[in-house]
């Protein structure tokens, strides 16, 4: 039971590390219109940032938040540069465009910091684990994730819902045109917002460097399952991204911890070992696909001009 | 009305809090050309929308020459011989007028089922659309990119695209529109040709191609037919003054 | 006569001999290496054309075609670990289970558009390389060694790698020509039309899906016969193979070559294998006397241009390499 309880924390902690992710894809995309194939990079060099920075700080807050700072510079510079030719155009050209930046971020990061993977190592007062329930010790350093992560998810729903930004936000989602015929500042606002994806997703790379190893290619594996936290959420509900992440992150979760003991039952050790990590990996992309043939516009769609 | 080729009964389609069609009933004899006007936000585009099959009703009937087509998809209905022209021009812009339209003669000569022979070789294919684009006026701009031609073509040739498919009934939602003068005395033209071939369904803005050209008309007001009838009683209609023609003097444009 | 001499049209014709006497060149110089590579090369010329089918003529923008390669590949894999040698049984299963498998990862993903459609098709693609991960019995992530090729009757002997290599150059030849003639036919047109305005072939009648589904498995099957060649010339399989990123590499050799161009994959396949191949070699060779160390750098991470010209290309260049070679037509 208390395994049960366990796995769920470190489900709702994955999911709430993909709902950063996948918040930043979708508010791009309900708002520019953009497919952003990179998103996944600006994790890479989250993770690759905070790896430099807290070795060079040797303090982990100190690191974490240059690393941030980096990657939002990275994310601005990227959209003036790159990004802005993009709007407008057919989504494969976003598609086709962006796979070209995947493709040079990585190049990128193996020249800047080699082709092997990095460890960041975690401060002393981090590494410790807290007594969540009598019986069960839980990481610390996981619980400051699952913390860290609910404040910004309250922090974006104060921003997009209570502040000028965010109704500009609302407003450049519903009605593009007409945000820009009042004079938004359009250029300026997506910059912006693309700099807020960036930093969310390099914020959860760098959460997560820790824990994984930080290495090149770490940005496709979870964009994917990004992609599918917005596609069963709703592509531009940051509510749907939220909810989809938990669920796809207890899902993926318990489904590798548990399906092994759940097949072993049914059929024998060496086939349920073999079966289950690659069914557990297949089952989120079975239901991202039931999703898109059942209901593709996911659970909170979003209605846009 | 038994013979009438397109019967719309107690259509009815709400968007939201928007009523976008309430119970439009309205029919069509054949060899009739109906106008339908209205004002802005009057619900012409969803009326299109559900007889083109695009969008489904939450009520209500469509019959086309005996068919229910209520829930025939799209293709369907133009196998049926309902062709339809685009308000805002929709046709294939890096292909050719006469890529254009012979896809459109295609579309109607069987299957597509071949995978061999050179399509744009096929007579079958291209002298009918040659001779559908010299129909609209548009003999000799056969090999023109799309994308390079004039707006006024680009009217022309969405004509052509439903005239291609040998259809019984024509459904135009306002092919005048964005035409200056000149082009519009030929669109009314070449409608006044059509007209003797085929029935239409007009949907426009422009009260004299409408008042030239329409056997009846009808109006539609916040998606329900306020009056319907032939044009010198509906331009005597004190309802529909009050509605419509006269907020319309000197207004062209617009999309409902 | 010299209508025919297009700077385009030279450079295929010149390419195209170029790669039919890569065996002579090779037998002059016994430098095995050049046909082993120009083997590969022809064989993904293959995938990348039969992926323009779909991605360049059909705009469908699949990021699970590598899946073929591998079902293919698996198909012939299989099948010899089980002692099952003969040609006449594998490729015909190869491209039976390619076929049928597009039919069926194309009937549902084609009821959906645009950026859907392509998560689709990367949601398939992940799952059946998961599936490939967990075939222990097949090698699992290791992948599975194939000791003997494909095995037909006499003459035809596929271990010859000069009669192999040109066994791969025939089939690429036969598929692109396929597809020419394909993408002119009605069919094609028909294709061409879904992806110009797909609503208004709707209004015209056109059922379209039904179509777009015939196109995909026959892009599928022929990218299921690249596979079985590919598993012969490589002797091995993985799920590697069908990992998304290598249908990002198609994609890449389609985009750079010149979408919906009859040459373009070809076009893309060479100038992409053939950079990667001596690109580093020849930075080093010129630019060591004037750079030293930095040259060796700049040979190694020559990749990081291949992104942002990519961007390049996806921006003002959308014809590829074989439009560039088309707009030197007008001068």
């Amino acid at each position: 039971m208390l395994l049960v309880l366990e796995q769920c924390l470190n489900g709702l902690q994955f999911g709430l590390l993909l709902f950063l992710l996948a918040a930043g894809l979708t508010l791009i995309f309900g708002i520019m219109d953009l497919v952003n194939l990179a998103h996944g990079s600006l994790y890479m060099i989250g993770a690759y940032f905070a790896a430099t920075f807290v070795a060079w700080t040797g303090n982990f807050i100190a690191g974490a938040v240059l690393a941030l700072g980096a990657t939002l510079l990275v994310g601005m510079l990227l959209e003036v540069i790159a990004i802005r030719p993009l709007y407008g155009r057919d989504h494969l050209d976003h598609v086709l465009g962006t796979f070209g930046l995947v493709l040079f971020f990585n190049e990128l990061v193996r020249m800047v910091w080699g082709p092997a993977g990095l460890r960041v190592p975690l401060p002393d007062w981090l590494n410790t684990s807290v007594p969540v329930l009598p019986g069960l010790a839980y990481p610390t350093y996981r619980i400051a994730i699952i913390v860290t992560a609910l404040a910004v998810a309250v922090g974006l729903y104060v921003l997009v819902m209570r502040t000028r930004l965010g109704m500009l936000i609302r407003a450049g989602a519903s009605n593009r045109e007409m945000a820009g015929a009042l004079g938004v500042n359009i250029k300026l606002l997506y910059t912006l917002v693309f700099g807020l994806g960036a930093a969310l997703a390099g914020l959860a790379g760098l959460m997560q460097a820790p824990i994984l190893t930080v290495q090149i290619g770490m940005g496709e594996n979870i964009l994917i399952l990004a992609f599918v936290v917005i596609i069963i959420g709703g592509i531009g509900s940051i509510r749907g991204a939220f909810i989809a992440a938990i669920l796809v992150g207890l899902l993926d979760t318990i489904g590798r911890a548990f399906l092994p003991d759940l097949l072993r039952m049914m059929m024998t050790s060496r086939g349920a070992a073999t079966v289950a990590p690659a069914l557990s990996s297949m089952m989120i992309y079975l239901v991202m696909a039931i999703v898109l043939v059942v209901r593709p516009q996911g659970l909170f769609p979003v209605t846009t001009k | 009305m038994t013979d009438a080729l397109l019967v719309i009964d107690g259509l009815t389609k709400r968007f939201g809090g928007v009523t976008a069609s309430d119970g439009i009933d309205l029919a069509v004899p054949a060899g009739e050309l109906h106008a339908i006007i209205g004002p802005n936000g009057a619900g012409k585009t969803t009326l299109i929308g559900e007889l083109t099959g695009e969008i489904t009703p939450d009520a209500g009937r469509i019959h086309f020459a005996g068919h229910d087509i209520t829930a025939l998809p799209v293709h369907a209905r133009s196998r049926l011989g309902l062709a339809r022209s685009f308000q805002i021009t929709s046709l294939f812009n890096d292909f050719t007028a006469l890529d254009n339209v012979a896809l459109a003669v295609q579309a109607h000569s069987g299957h597509s089922f071949q995978f061999w022979r050179d399509a744009r070789k096929d007579a079958a294919l291209r002298e009918p659309a040659r001779g559908t684009l010299a129909r609209v006026g548009l003999a000799g701009r056969e090999n023109v990119i799309v994308a390079s031609m004039s707006h006024g073509e680009h009217r022309q040739l969405e004509i052509a695209m439903a005239l291609a498919t040998r259809p019984r009934m024509l459904l135009l939602d306002e092919p005048m529109a964005g035409m200056g003068p000149e082009e519009s005395v030929r669109m009314i033209a070449l409608l006044r040709e059509l007209k003797r071939d085929l029935t239409i369904l007009l949907i426009e803005h422009d009260m004299d191609a409408v008042f030239a050209l329409a056997d009846r008309i009808s109006v539609l007001v916040y998606g329900r037919v306020i009056a319907s009838g032939e044009p010198a009683a509906i331009r005597a209609n004190a309802e529909v003054r009050k509605a419509y023609l006269g907020e319309q003097d000197g207004q062209r444009d617009g999309d409902a | 006569m010299t209508a025919w001499l297009t700077p385009r049209n030279v450079v295929v014709a010149a390419l195209l001999v170029f790669l039919a006497l890569v065996p002579v060149y090779s037998a002059l110089t016994a430098n095995t290496f050049l046909m082993t590579l120009f083997t590969r090369i022809v064989i993904l010329a293959m995938a990348a054309t039969s992926l323009n089918l779909i991605l360049g003529y059909g705009g469908m923008v699949s990021f699970g075609h590598a899946v073929y390669l591998g079902i293919g590949g698996y198909a012939i894999g299989i099948l010899a670990h089980e002692g099952i040698g003969s040609g006449f049984i594998q490729w015909p299963v190869a491209i039976a289970a390619s076929a049928l498998f597009a039919l069926g990862v194309g009937a549902l993903s084609l009821r959906t558009r645009g950026l859907y459609f392509i998560m689709i098709t990367l949601a398939f693609a992940q799952l059946v390389y998961y599936f490939g991960v967990g075939l222990d019995r097949y090698g699992a992530d290791d992948g599975l060694n194939i000791y003997r090729r494909s095995q037909f009757v006499d003459p035809i002997n596929l271990s010859n790698r000069t009669q192999f290599y040109y066994w791969c150059f025939v089939l690429l030849v036969a598929s692109i020509y396929l597809t020419w003639r394909i993408v002119n036919s009605r069919f094609g047109l028909v294709i061409q039309g879904a992806r110009s305005n797909d609503r208004r072939m709707q209004a015209i009648g056109f059922p379209t899906y039904r179509y777009r589904l015939i196109c995909f498995v026959i892009a599928g099957t022929m990218c299921g016969l690249a596979g079985a060649l590919l598993a012969n010339h490589t002797e091995f399989v993985s799920p590697a193979m069908m990992h998304w990123t290598r249908s990002g590499d198609l994609i890449v050799m389609v985009v750079l070559g010149g979408m919906a161009s009859t040459f373009g994959p070809l076009i893309g396949a060479v100038t992409l294998l053939v950079l990667e191949e001596t690109l580093p070699i020849l930075i080093k060779l010129v630019a060591t006397p004037f750079a030293g160390a930095a040259a060796s750098r700049a040979a190694e991470y020559w990749q990081i241009v291949l992104g942002p010209l990519f961007l390049l290309v996806v921006l003002f260049a959308r014809g590829g390499i074989n439009g560039l070679l088309e707009s030197m037509r007008r001068d």
